[in-house]
């Protein structure tokens, strides 16, 4: 299936030179002319263009990047990384929440449960997955499915692309507060080890109910916020207008965070960001994820809870210098 | 010299409200009407004409839930101030400053972490002030839970966690979102060591608060019309792009919809953790599961039991 490029709004220079090439590219099929020098040098002007623009991505930018359609979601990173996905579904209580995508797969050789956040991809699938934005359900499930893991001592992977926890009056109803504080004892309970990957949007509480792990691991232009920009701006500043300069302030991307010691490591993203280049970014988290997971496969259940508390409870010990 | 010869130097505050009123007469906030401030103080500021719970302080809080008033306050080690160097319209170390001029509480922060009795038990409460940034958890707030907790486990005594918080505090970004699994740890160690964990959810208990130590309590009790909840009433309708009905995420809606055990009147607050103390805290507490004996002599010899079906 085709699908059109997105362009953000400071890439549209780069998509103009893109544009070009494809028309040269189009003339020189059809009148043989010889122009492939040309393409070439305007093919190694976007790169330039794209390596400049993404190496000093502003905060608000990250953002965008981050909430990009073309990204690669949960269920991609699933489907590249691991084999044999066996999907469970439904929190025994009440129902499904299809925002929380999890089950049990092979990651080299080796099982895991592994759970993601996912917005979906086009309109009927991002209404099926909820925009990524998860009810009670979908916690639920994943305390659910961690449980399951850490019975038949299998490794936990979340991955975390979500706006935040759905605002919704049924929501409420059925305990969306509970239900994150929940998952967030349960992610930092189990006795198995846990790796928790920012790969888009880590939005808040709805993020951190699957990201209390023993190693978290963020994309190179994924972002991991207290709050959205819009809605940090919308009340310190009293207008979203001012989202690009909370964006700022909230010191939310990879780099920021690791500095922070939130995070612990960061996964390159190939030029132009993960959504040019889906191979390559598959293959870098994978690349990201098996040490990760080696180191703490083996270790004590008792242990690496006791690390993960430990480590937990150091959080704010240090600022930004 | 350790984190505990630090929270263990005790301060004893001065009891008492602080703030006198500018005039005698106060007006009830849901009803309208003018209520004699001394007949406010003496009713828990609970209004005689509607029974509206209005927000009290952090200070007025202790004061009325332990025995004859009477409690000592923790010190809180020092923490991260301003870890992002934030600045909104204003800087976030000026808020700061202004709030605690504003709460009189001198350097602490939107929590006030106290020991004393409950009905002649020892009990700990670590209680949120909203009026210190609207109650909102940093790390300060985040490190005085965890004090809290450990001094709870210290004394064998119970944990009383009382928030009145708006959520996170946005102006310490991403470590404010931290402080979410840093108080549920607390909790669990505090659970661990078989001490009950009381949540007493107040006016309001919201965002962050809400979805981390203030729903894991063994038991949640709620004031009346408090509002509890996870997003905002004016998010949600504009998500859902319709009105929420009348008291929406109020402590009787969560009663109605099973999210917690009681709501109770202010002046009968003290009374009923005092019971559930006694209910719940025993000479010799244990949370360790105790394997039953498993001999050949003790199951039930197979010849003379009873048919299995029949
Ligand atoms: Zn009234």
């Amino acid at each position: 299936m085709l699908r059109m490029p997105t362009f953000l709004d400071f890439e549209k220079p780069i998509a103009e030179l893109e544009g070009k090439i494809e028309e040269l590219r189009h003339l020189s099929d059809g009148g043989g002319l010889n122009i492939s020098e040309e393409v070439t040098r305007m093919q190694e002007k976007v790169e330039r263009m794209l390596r400049t623009t993404y190496s000093k991505l502003s905060p608000w930018q990250k953002v965008l990047v981050a909430r990009h359609p073309d990204r690669p979601h949960a269920l991609d990173y699933i489907e590249a990384l691991f084999d044999d996905f066996i999907h469970l579904s439904g929190d025994r209580n009440y129902g499904e929440d299809d925002a929380i995508v999890g089950g049990l797969a092979r990651y080299r050789g080796a099982s895991v449960v592994v759970i993601g956040t996912e917005k979906g991809h086009d309109t009927e699938s991002r209404l099926k997955h909820n925009f990524g934005m998860a009810r009670p359900e979908g916690y639920r499930k994943a305390q659910r499915l961690m449980r399951l893991a850490e019975r038949f001592g299998l490794p936990i992977v979340t991955l975390v692309d979500t706006s935040g926890a759905y605002p919704g009056k049924g929501a409420e109803e059925r305990g969306q507060a509970e239900a994150i504080a929940r998952s967030i004892e349960v992610c930092l309970d189990v006795r198995v080890p846990t790796v928790a990957v920012v790969i888009g949007e880590g939005g808040s509480g709805g993020a951190m109910a699957l990201a209390a792990t023993n190693t978290v691991l963020m994309l190179e232009h994924a972002v991991y916020s207290v709050i959205s920009p819009e809605g940090c701006a919308s009340i310190l500043w009293r207008t979203s207008d001012e989202a690009e300069t909370a964006a700022d302030a909230l010191k939310l991307t990879a780099q920021n965070l690791e500095e922070l010691g939130v995070i612990d490591s960061i996964v390159p993203e190939p030029l132009g960001g993960a959504h040019r280049n889906r191979d390559e970014i598959f293959e870098a988290l994978d690349n990201a994820l098996d040490p990760a997971l080696q180191e703490l496969v083996g270790l004590d259940g008792g242990v690496l809870r006791a690390k993960r508390r430990e480590k937990f409870l150091e959080m704010g010990k240090k600022g930004l210098s | 010299m350790s984190w505990l010869d630090n929270i263990m130097r005790p301060k004893i505050r001065g009891l008492g409200s602080r703030e006198a009123p500018d005039n005698l007469w106060v007006k009830c906030d849901s009803c309208g009407q003018m209520i004699f401030h001394r007949e406010l103080e003496a009713n828990h500021k609970v209004c005689n004409h509607c029974g509206h719970h209005l927000r009290i302080s952090a200070n007025e809080r202790l004061t009325f839930l332990f025995d004859d008033g009477e409690f000592t306050v923790i010190e809180q080690p020092e923490t991260v101030t301003d870890p992002l160097k934030f600045r909104d319209r204003k800087r976030y170390s000026d808020r700061l400053k202004e709030a605690q001029s504003k709460t009189g509480t001198g350097k602490s922060d939107a929590i006030i972490v106290a020991h004393g009795k409950i009905g002649g038990l020892p009990a700990v409460i670590a209680v949120f002030d909203f009026k210190f940034m609207g109650g909102s958890m940093g790390i300060a707030v985040g490190e005085a839970f965890v004090s809290a907790a450990r001094l709870a486990t210290l004394q064998e005594a119970p944990l009383i966690a009382i928030p009145a918080s708006g959520g996170a505090r946005m102006q310490e970004g991403i470590l404010s979102l931290m402080q979410m699994p840093r108080t549920v740890i607390a909790v669990e160690e505090v659970k661990e060591a078989g001490l009950p964990v009381i949540v007493l959810l107040t006016d309001p208990t919201t965002g962050g608060v809400s979805a981390s130590f203030a729903m894991l309590g063994d038991i949640a009790i709620a004031e009346p019309g408090a509002v509890i909840g996870f997003a905002g009433k004016r998010v949600i309708e504009d998500t859902i792009r319709e009105n929420l009905p009348e008291g929406f995420q109020s402590a009787e809606y969560l009663l109605e919809h099973g999210m917690v055990d009681m709501v109770v009147p202010r002046g009968e607050l003290r009374d009923t953790i005092a019971r559930l103390i006694r209910h719940l805290i025993r000479p010799k507490a244990t949370a360790e599961v105790v394997a039953l004996p498993r001999t050949r002599e003790a199951l039930p010899d197979a010849s003379s039991a009873a048919p299995a079906d029949g």
